[in-house]
Protein backbone atom coordinates (compact mmCIF):
# COMPACT_ATOMS: atom_id res chain seq x y z
CA UNK A 1 0.00 0.00 0.00
CA UNK A 2 1.32 3.45 -0.84
CA UNK A 3 1.33 6.52 1.35
CA UNK A 4 -1.09 8.20 -1.05
CA UNK A 5 -3.58 5.37 -0.63
CA UNK A 6 -3.23 5.63 3.16
CA UNK A 7 -3.81 9.39 2.92
CA UNK A 8 -7.03 8.72 1.00
CA UNK A 9 -8.29 6.00 3.32
CA UNK A 10 -7.66 8.03 6.49
CA UNK A 11 -8.60 11.40 4.96
CA UNK A 12 -5.21 12.87 5.90
CA UNK A 13 -4.19 16.34 4.74
CA UNK A 14 -1.00 16.21 2.68
CA UNK A 15 1.17 19.13 3.81
CA UNK A 16 4.47 18.46 2.05
CA UNK A 17 6.22 16.47 -0.67
CA UNK A 18 3.01 15.52 -2.46
CA UNK A 19 5.18 14.09 -5.26
CA UNK A 20 6.42 11.36 -2.91
CA UNK A 21 3.09 9.70 -2.19
CA UNK A 22 3.73 6.73 -4.47
CA UNK A 23 6.23 5.32 -1.97
CA UNK A 24 5.16 1.85 -0.82
CA UNK A 25 4.82 1.73 2.97
CA UNK A 26 6.80 -1.14 4.53
CA UNK A 27 5.28 -0.88 8.01
CA UNK A 28 4.55 1.56 10.78
CA UNK A 29 5.93 2.99 14.00
CA UNK A 30 4.42 5.33 16.57
CA UNK A 31 6.24 7.35 19.24
CA UNK A 32 6.88 10.94 20.26
CA UNK A 33 10.39 10.24 21.54
CA UNK A 34 12.89 10.80 18.76
CA UNK A 35 15.45 8.38 20.16
CA UNK A 36 12.89 5.59 20.17
CA UNK A 37 12.06 6.35 16.56
CA UNK A 38 15.77 6.35 15.68
CA UNK A 39 16.13 2.93 17.32
CA UNK A 40 13.00 1.20 16.08
CA UNK A 41 11.54 2.71 12.91
CA UNK A 42 12.60 1.03 9.69
CA UNK A 43 13.23 2.32 6.20
CA UNK A 44 9.97 2.89 4.35
CA UNK A 45 7.88 2.94 7.56
CA UNK A 46 5.18 5.49 8.17
CA UNK A 47 5.73 7.28 11.49
CA UNK A 48 2.79 8.45 13.60
CA UNK A 49 3.52 11.19 16.15
CA UNK A 50 2.17 14.37 17.65
CA UNK A 51 5.56 16.05 17.51
CA UNK A 52 5.62 18.67 14.78
CA UNK A 53 8.89 20.57 15.14
CA UNK A 54 11.73 20.70 12.65
CA UNK A 55 13.59 17.68 13.94
CA UNK A 56 10.94 15.18 12.87
CA UNK A 57 12.08 15.93 9.33
CA UNK A 58 15.72 15.20 10.18
CA UNK A 59 14.74 11.89 11.79
CA UNK A 60 12.52 10.86 8.87
CA UNK A 61 15.16 11.80 6.31
CA UNK A 62 17.93 9.96 8.16
CA UNK A 63 15.86 6.80 8.41
CA UNK A 64 14.38 7.16 4.91
CA UNK A 65 10.87 6.83 6.28
CA UNK A 66 7.95 6.85 3.83
CA UNK A 67 6.37 9.78 5.66
CA UNK A 68 5.13 11.27 8.92
CA UNK A 69 1.54 11.40 10.12
CA UNK A 70 1.17 14.26 12.63
CA UNK A 71 -1.85 13.68 14.85
CA UNK A 72 -4.30 15.56 17.10
CA UNK A 73 -4.54 18.58 14.85
CA UNK A 74 -0.98 19.70 15.56
CA UNK A 75 0.14 22.10 12.84
CA UNK A 76 3.81 21.97 11.83
CA UNK A 77 5.30 25.46 11.48
CA UNK A 78 6.49 26.99 8.22
CA UNK A 79 10.16 26.10 8.79
CA UNK A 80 9.27 22.44 9.31
CA UNK A 81 7.12 22.34 6.16
CA UNK A 82 9.83 24.03 4.12
CA UNK A 83 12.50 21.62 5.33
CA UNK A 84 10.23 18.65 4.63
CA UNK A 85 9.70 19.82 1.06
CA UNK A 86 13.45 20.27 0.62
CA UNK A 87 14.20 16.80 1.94
CA UNK A 88 11.25 15.19 0.16
CA UNK A 89 9.62 13.99 3.38
CA UNK A 90 5.82 13.79 3.15
CA UNK A 91 4.05 15.20 6.23
CA UNK A 92 0.36 14.33 6.58
CA UNK A 93 -1.82 15.85 9.26
CA UNK A 94 -5.05 14.79 10.90
CA UNK A 95 -7.23 15.73 13.85
CA UNK A 96 -7.44 12.04 14.85
CA UNK A 97 -5.41 10.77 17.81
CA UNK A 98 -2.31 8.64 17.38
CA UNK A 99 -4.29 5.65 18.65
CA UNK A 100 -7.07 6.15 16.13
CA UNK A 101 -4.60 6.49 13.27
CA UNK A 102 -2.66 3.38 14.27
CA UNK A 103 -5.88 1.38 14.63
CA UNK A 104 -6.91 2.34 11.09
CA UNK A 105 -3.44 1.57 9.71
CA UNK A 106 -3.61 -1.88 11.29
CA UNK A 107 -6.99 -2.45 9.64
CA UNK A 108 -5.40 -1.59 6.31
CA UNK A 109 -2.77 -4.25 6.90
CA UNK A 110 0.13 -1.97 7.88
CA UNK A 111 2.27 -3.80 10.43
CA UNK A 112 4.81 -2.82 13.05
CA UNK A 113 8.16 -4.41 13.81
CA UNK A 114 10.56 -6.23 11.52
CA UNK B 1 18.95 -19.79 -15.02
CA UNK B 2 19.04 -23.46 -14.17
CA UNK B 3 21.82 -24.86 -12.05
CA UNK B 4 23.12 -28.40 -12.32
CA UNK B 5 20.65 -30.98 -13.48
CA UNK B 6 20.80 -34.66 -14.11
CA UNK B 7 20.26 -34.94 -17.85
CA UNK B 8 23.58 -33.62 -19.06
CA UNK B 9 22.41 -30.12 -19.89
CA UNK B 10 24.38 -28.54 -17.08
CA UNK B 11 27.07 -27.14 -19.31
CA UNK B 12 24.59 -25.51 -21.63
CA UNK B 13 22.54 -23.89 -18.89
CA UNK B 14 25.49 -22.68 -16.87
CA UNK B 15 26.05 -20.01 -19.49
CA UNK B 16 24.09 -17.13 -17.96
CA UNK B 17 21.28 -15.81 -20.09
CA UNK B 18 21.85 -12.40 -21.53
CA UNK B 19 19.15 -10.41 -19.75
CA UNK B 20 18.91 -6.74 -20.54
CA UNK B 21 18.07 -4.19 -17.87
CA UNK B 22 14.79 -3.59 -19.64
CA UNK B 23 13.77 -7.25 -19.58
CA UNK B 24 14.61 -7.34 -15.88
CA UNK B 25 12.42 -4.30 -15.22
CA UNK B 26 9.48 -5.78 -17.11
CA UNK B 27 9.47 -8.57 -14.55
CA UNK B 28 10.17 -6.29 -11.58
CA UNK B 29 7.79 -3.38 -12.01
CA UNK B 30 4.20 -3.82 -10.93
CA UNK B 31 1.31 -2.60 -13.04
CA UNK B 32 0.19 -0.28 -10.21
CA UNK B 33 3.57 1.48 -10.39
CA UNK B 34 3.11 2.55 -14.01
CA UNK B 35 -0.66 2.74 -14.59
CA UNK B 36 -2.60 5.98 -14.86
CA UNK B 37 -4.48 6.30 -11.59
CA UNK B 38 -6.86 9.01 -12.61
CA UNK B 39 -9.39 7.11 -14.68
CA UNK B 40 -11.98 8.86 -16.80
CA UNK B 41 -15.09 6.68 -16.93
CA UNK B 42 -18.53 6.86 -18.51
CA UNK B 43 -21.85 5.36 -17.55
CA UNK B 44 -23.70 2.88 -19.83
CA UNK B 45 -26.57 5.39 -19.90
CA UNK B 46 -24.42 8.16 -21.40
CA UNK B 47 -24.79 8.82 -25.13
CA UNK B 48 -21.93 8.30 -27.57
CA UNK B 49 -22.14 12.03 -28.24
CA UNK B 50 -21.25 12.71 -24.62
CA UNK B 51 -18.54 10.05 -24.74
CA UNK B 52 -17.06 11.73 -27.84
CA UNK B 53 -16.78 14.99 -25.85
CA UNK B 54 -15.15 13.18 -22.90
CA UNK B 55 -12.59 11.62 -25.22
CA UNK B 56 -11.91 14.94 -26.91
CA UNK B 57 -11.60 17.01 -23.71
CA UNK B 58 -9.38 14.49 -21.94
CA UNK B 59 -7.39 13.63 -25.09
CA UNK B 60 -7.88 9.91 -24.63
CA UNK B 61 -8.98 7.24 -27.08
CA UNK B 62 -11.17 5.06 -24.89
CA UNK B 63 -12.61 4.60 -21.40
CA UNK B 64 -13.98 1.90 -19.09
CA UNK B 65 -17.75 1.90 -18.55
CA UNK B 66 -18.92 1.81 -14.94
CA UNK B 67 -22.37 1.22 -13.53
CA UNK B 68 -21.93 2.55 -10.00
CA UNK B 69 -18.65 0.97 -8.94
CA UNK B 70 -18.99 -2.06 -11.22
CA UNK B 71 -16.96 -2.37 -14.40
CA UNK B 72 -19.49 -3.37 -17.07
CA UNK B 73 -17.69 -2.64 -20.33
CA UNK B 74 -15.12 -0.69 -22.28
CA UNK B 75 -15.60 1.66 -25.21
CA UNK B 76 -13.18 3.38 -27.59
CA UNK B 77 -12.98 6.04 -30.25
CA UNK B 78 -13.44 3.32 -32.88
CA UNK B 79 -16.93 2.68 -31.56
CA UNK B 80 -17.64 6.41 -31.81
CA UNK B 81 -16.44 6.48 -35.44
CA UNK B 82 -18.61 3.49 -36.37
CA UNK B 83 -21.61 5.14 -34.72
CA UNK B 84 -20.95 8.40 -36.59
CA UNK B 85 -20.85 6.54 -39.91
CA UNK B 86 -24.18 4.90 -39.18
CA UNK B 87 -25.80 8.04 -37.78
CA UNK B 88 -26.08 6.47 -34.33
CA UNK B 89 -24.23 9.11 -32.36
CA UNK B 90 -27.10 9.45 -29.88
CA UNK B 91 -27.13 5.73 -29.07
CA UNK B 92 -26.36 4.66 -25.49
CA UNK B 93 -22.83 3.64 -24.54
CA UNK B 94 -24.30 0.51 -22.98
CA UNK B 95 -25.55 -0.66 -26.39
CA UNK B 96 -22.29 -0.15 -28.26
CA UNK B 97 -19.60 -1.02 -25.71
CA UNK B 98 -17.55 -4.20 -25.53
CA UNK B 99 -18.95 -6.15 -22.59
CA UNK B 100 -16.32 -8.89 -22.38
CA UNK B 101 -13.65 -6.76 -20.75
CA UNK B 102 -10.10 -8.00 -20.53
CA UNK B 103 -8.57 -6.64 -17.31
CA UNK B 104 -5.23 -6.94 -15.51
CA UNK B 105 -4.54 -6.98 -11.78
CA UNK B 106 -2.79 -4.05 -10.14
CA UNK B 107 -0.26 -6.30 -8.40
CA UNK B 108 0.78 -8.23 -11.50
CA UNK B 109 4.09 -7.46 -13.20
CA UNK B 110 4.01 -5.41 -16.37
CA UNK B 111 5.14 -8.56 -18.19
CA UNK B 112 1.56 -9.84 -17.78
CA UNK B 113 0.21 -6.70 -19.37
CA UNK B 114 2.75 -6.81 -22.20
CA UNK B 115 1.57 -10.37 -22.96
CA UNK B 116 -2.10 -9.37 -22.86
CA UNK B 117 -1.48 -6.40 -25.15
CA UNK B 118 0.45 -8.67 -27.52
CA UNK B 119 -2.26 -11.34 -27.55
CA UNK B 120 -5.28 -9.13 -28.04
CA UNK B 121 -3.99 -5.91 -29.56
CA UNK B 122 -6.07 -3.70 -27.23
CA UNK B 123 -5.19 -0.06 -26.84
CA UNK B 124 -5.84 0.01 -23.10
CA UNK B 125 -6.54 -2.34 -20.21
CA UNK B 126 -8.55 -1.48 -17.09
CA UNK B 127 -6.58 -2.29 -13.94
CA UNK B 128 -8.48 -3.88 -11.07
CA UNK B 129 -7.65 -5.06 -7.56
CA UNK B 130 -8.04 -8.72 -6.65
CA UNK B 131 -11.53 -7.92 -5.35
CA UNK B 132 -12.53 -6.39 -8.66
CA UNK B 133 -12.30 -2.68 -7.86
CA UNK B 134 -11.20 -0.47 -10.77
CA UNK B 135 -8.04 1.41 -9.69
CA UNK B 136 -6.44 2.53 -12.92
CA UNK B 137 -6.00 2.24 -16.63
CA UNK B 138 -2.97 1.03 -18.52
CA UNK B 139 -1.83 1.86 -22.04
CA UNK B 140 1.34 0.82 -23.81
CA UNK B 141 2.43 4.44 -23.43
CA UNK B 142 2.14 4.12 -19.62
CA UNK B 143 4.41 1.07 -19.75
CA UNK B 144 7.01 2.86 -21.88
CA UNK B 145 6.95 5.91 -19.58
CA UNK B 146 7.16 3.75 -16.45
CA UNK B 147 10.15 1.83 -17.79
CA UNK B 148 11.95 5.01 -18.79
CA UNK B 149 11.33 6.55 -15.37
CA UNK B 150 12.67 3.47 -13.60
CA UNK B 151 15.69 3.31 -15.89
CA UNK B 152 16.44 6.90 -14.99
CA UNK B 153 16.17 6.18 -11.25
CA UNK B 154 18.41 3.12 -11.59
CA UNK B 155 20.90 5.15 -13.61
CA UNK B 156 21.13 7.77 -10.86
CA UNK B 157 21.66 5.09 -8.24
CA UNK B 158 24.42 3.58 -10.31
CA UNK B 159 26.05 6.96 -10.69
CA UNK B 160 26.24 7.25 -6.92
CA UNK B 161 27.70 3.77 -6.63
CA UNK B 162 30.38 4.64 -9.13
CA UNK B 163 31.64 7.24 -6.72
CA UNK B 164 32.96 4.59 -4.46
CA UNK B 165 35.15 5.19 -1.46
CA UNK B 166 37.35 2.31 -2.50
CA UNK B 167 38.35 4.27 -5.58
CA UNK B 168 39.43 7.24 -3.56
CA UNK B 169 41.33 4.98 -1.24
CA UNK B 170 42.90 3.12 -4.16
CA UNK B 171 43.78 6.23 -6.09
CA UNK B 172 45.46 8.04 -3.24
CA UNK B 173 48.47 6.10 -2.06
CA UNK B 174 49.81 6.47 1.44
CA UNK B 175 50.60 4.20 4.36
CA UNK B 176 47.29 5.11 5.88
CA UNK B 177 44.65 7.06 4.01
CA UNK B 178 41.72 8.56 5.85
CA UNK B 179 39.04 11.09 5.21
CA UNK B 180 38.11 13.46 8.02
CA UNK B 181 34.72 15.12 8.11
CA UNK B 182 34.20 17.63 10.92
CA UNK B 183 30.92 19.26 11.89
CA UNK B 184 30.38 21.98 14.47
CA UNK B 185 27.30 21.51 16.65
CA UNK B 186 25.79 24.45 18.51
CA UNK B 187 24.41 24.14 22.03
CA UNK B 188 20.61 24.26 22.34
CA UNK B 189 20.13 24.80 18.62
CA UNK B 190 17.36 22.38 17.76
CA UNK B 191 16.67 24.05 14.44
CA UNK B 192 19.88 22.76 12.92
CA UNK B 193 20.23 19.68 15.08
CA UNK B 194 20.43 16.58 12.91
CA UNK B 195 22.08 18.33 10.00
CA UNK B 196 25.56 17.02 10.76
CA UNK B 197 24.24 13.45 10.82
CA UNK B 198 22.37 14.08 7.53
CA UNK B 199 25.47 15.45 5.85
CA UNK B 200 27.61 12.60 7.12
CA UNK B 201 25.05 10.08 5.90
CA UNK B 202 24.98 11.62 2.44
CA UNK B 203 28.77 11.64 2.27
CA UNK B 204 28.96 7.96 3.16
CA UNK B 205 26.31 7.06 0.59
CA UNK B 206 28.28 8.90 -2.01
CA UNK B 207 31.39 7.03 -0.94
CA UNK B 208 29.54 3.79 -1.59
CA UNK B 209 29.16 2.44 1.97
CA UNK B 210 26.66 -0.39 2.44
CA UNK B 211 23.11 0.80 3.34
CA UNK B 212 23.01 -1.27 6.56
CA UNK B 213 26.28 0.30 7.73
CA UNK B 214 25.15 3.78 6.72
CA UNK B 215 22.03 3.33 8.79
CA UNK B 216 24.00 2.42 11.93
CA UNK B 217 26.29 5.38 11.43
CA UNK B 218 23.31 7.69 10.84
CA UNK B 219 21.61 6.63 14.08
CA UNK B 220 24.80 6.80 16.16
CA UNK B 221 25.92 10.16 14.78
CA UNK B 222 22.42 11.63 15.15
CA UNK B 223 22.33 10.65 18.82
CA UNK B 224 25.86 11.98 19.39
CA UNK B 225 24.91 15.22 17.68
CA UNK B 226 21.72 15.64 19.73
CA UNK B 227 23.69 14.98 22.91
CA UNK B 228 25.99 17.87 22.03
CA UNK B 229 22.98 20.10 21.29
CA UNK B 230 21.11 19.12 24.46
CA UNK B 231 23.84 18.93 27.07
CA UNK B 232 26.97 20.83 26.08
CA UNK B 233 27.60 24.29 27.50
CA UNK B 234 29.28 25.80 24.47
CA UNK B 235 28.45 23.29 21.73
CA UNK B 236 30.94 20.80 20.39
CA UNK B 237 32.39 19.03 17.43
CA UNK B 238 31.36 15.86 15.68
CA UNK B 239 34.17 14.29 13.70
CA UNK B 240 34.01 11.29 11.41
CA UNK B 241 37.26 9.64 10.44
CA UNK B 242 36.68 7.39 7.44
CA UNK B 243 39.17 4.69 6.60
CA UNK B 244 38.82 1.82 4.12
CA UNK B 245 38.07 -0.69 6.86
CA UNK B 246 36.30 1.34 9.54
CA UNK B 247 34.76 4.66 10.51
CA UNK B 248 35.48 6.35 13.82
CA UNK B 249 33.06 8.98 15.11
CA UNK B 250 34.21 11.33 17.86
CA UNK B 251 31.96 13.80 19.67
CA UNK B 252 33.78 16.29 21.89
CA UNK B 253 32.58 19.14 24.06
CA UNK B 254 34.03 21.36 26.75
CA UNK B 255 31.50 20.84 29.51
CA UNK B 256 29.61 20.45 31.73
CA UNK B 257 30.82 16.82 31.84
CA UNK B 258 29.01 13.74 33.11
CA UNK B 259 29.05 13.13 36.86
CA UNK B 260 28.19 9.44 36.78
CA UNK B 261 28.90 7.71 33.45
CA UNK B 262 27.51 4.38 34.60
CA UNK B 263 24.20 6.00 35.45
CA UNK B 264 24.16 7.96 32.18
CA UNK B 265 24.45 4.69 30.28
CA UNK B 266 21.31 3.25 31.90
CA UNK B 267 18.38 3.13 29.48
CA UNK B 268 15.86 5.83 30.37
CA UNK B 269 18.18 7.85 32.61
CA UNK B 270 18.14 11.47 31.53
CA UNK B 271 19.19 14.85 32.89
CA UNK B 272 17.51 16.78 30.07
CA UNK B 273 15.26 19.62 31.25
CA UNK B 274 11.50 19.55 30.61
CA UNK B 275 11.49 21.98 27.71
CA UNK B 276 13.87 19.73 25.80
CA UNK B 277 11.83 16.64 26.61
CA UNK B 278 8.75 18.34 25.27
CA UNK B 279 10.50 18.52 21.93
CA UNK B 280 10.81 14.73 21.97
CA UNK B 281 14.48 14.69 22.98
CA UNK B 282 16.04 13.60 26.24
CA UNK B 283 14.35 10.21 26.50
CA UNK B 284 17.49 8.78 28.05
CA UNK B 285 17.94 6.33 25.18
CA UNK B 286 20.62 8.14 23.19
CA UNK B 287 23.71 6.47 24.59
CA UNK B 288 21.99 3.09 24.38
CA UNK B 289 21.14 3.64 20.75
CA UNK B 290 24.75 4.57 20.10
CA UNK B 291 26.01 1.49 21.88
CA UNK B 292 23.71 -0.81 19.92
CA UNK B 293 24.94 0.65 16.61
CA UNK B 294 28.65 0.67 17.39
CA UNK B 295 31.26 -2.08 17.26
CA UNK B 296 33.29 -0.21 19.89
CA UNK B 297 32.32 2.63 22.19
CA UNK B 298 34.34 4.70 24.64
CA UNK B 299 32.95 7.45 26.81
CA UNK B 300 35.27 9.65 28.88
CA UNK B 301 34.09 12.62 30.87
CA UNK B 302 35.22 14.94 33.61
CA UNK B 303 32.91 17.37 35.35
CA UNK B 304 33.63 21.01 34.43
CA UNK B 305 36.15 19.86 31.81
CA UNK B 306 34.23 18.09 29.08
CA UNK B 307 33.12 14.84 27.47
CA UNK B 308 34.63 12.75 24.70
CA UNK B 309 32.61 10.01 23.05
CA UNK B 310 34.31 7.77 20.57
CA UNK B 311 32.70 5.00 18.58
CA UNK B 312 34.01 2.71 15.88
CA UNK B 313 31.91 1.00 13.24
CA UNK B 314 33.64 -1.50 10.99
CA UNK B 315 32.87 -1.19 7.29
Amino acid sequence: MTLGEIANELALAVQTASDRLDTPVTGGYASDLLSCVMAKARKGNVWVTLQSHLNIVAVAALLELAGIIVTEGTAPDAATLQKANEEGVPILTTSQTTFQVVARLAQLGIRGGD
Amino acid sequence: MVSDNQDGKATATKQPLEVTKLQELVYELKIEQVMTKKVITVSPDDTLRRLKEQLRINRISGTPVLRGAELVGIISIEDVLKALERGEIDARVGDKMTVDVQTVFADETIMQAVNTFGRHGFGRLPVVTRDGRLVGILTQGDIARGLLRQLEIDYHEEEIHRYRASHIFEDIVSDQTGLILRYNVRAHDFTHCGEAASKLKRALERLGAKPTIVRRIAVASYEAETNLAIHSTHGGQLTAEVQPERIRIIAVDTGPGIADIEKAMQPGFSTAPDWIRELGFGAGMGLNNIRSCADEMHLDSKVNVGTRLQIVIRL
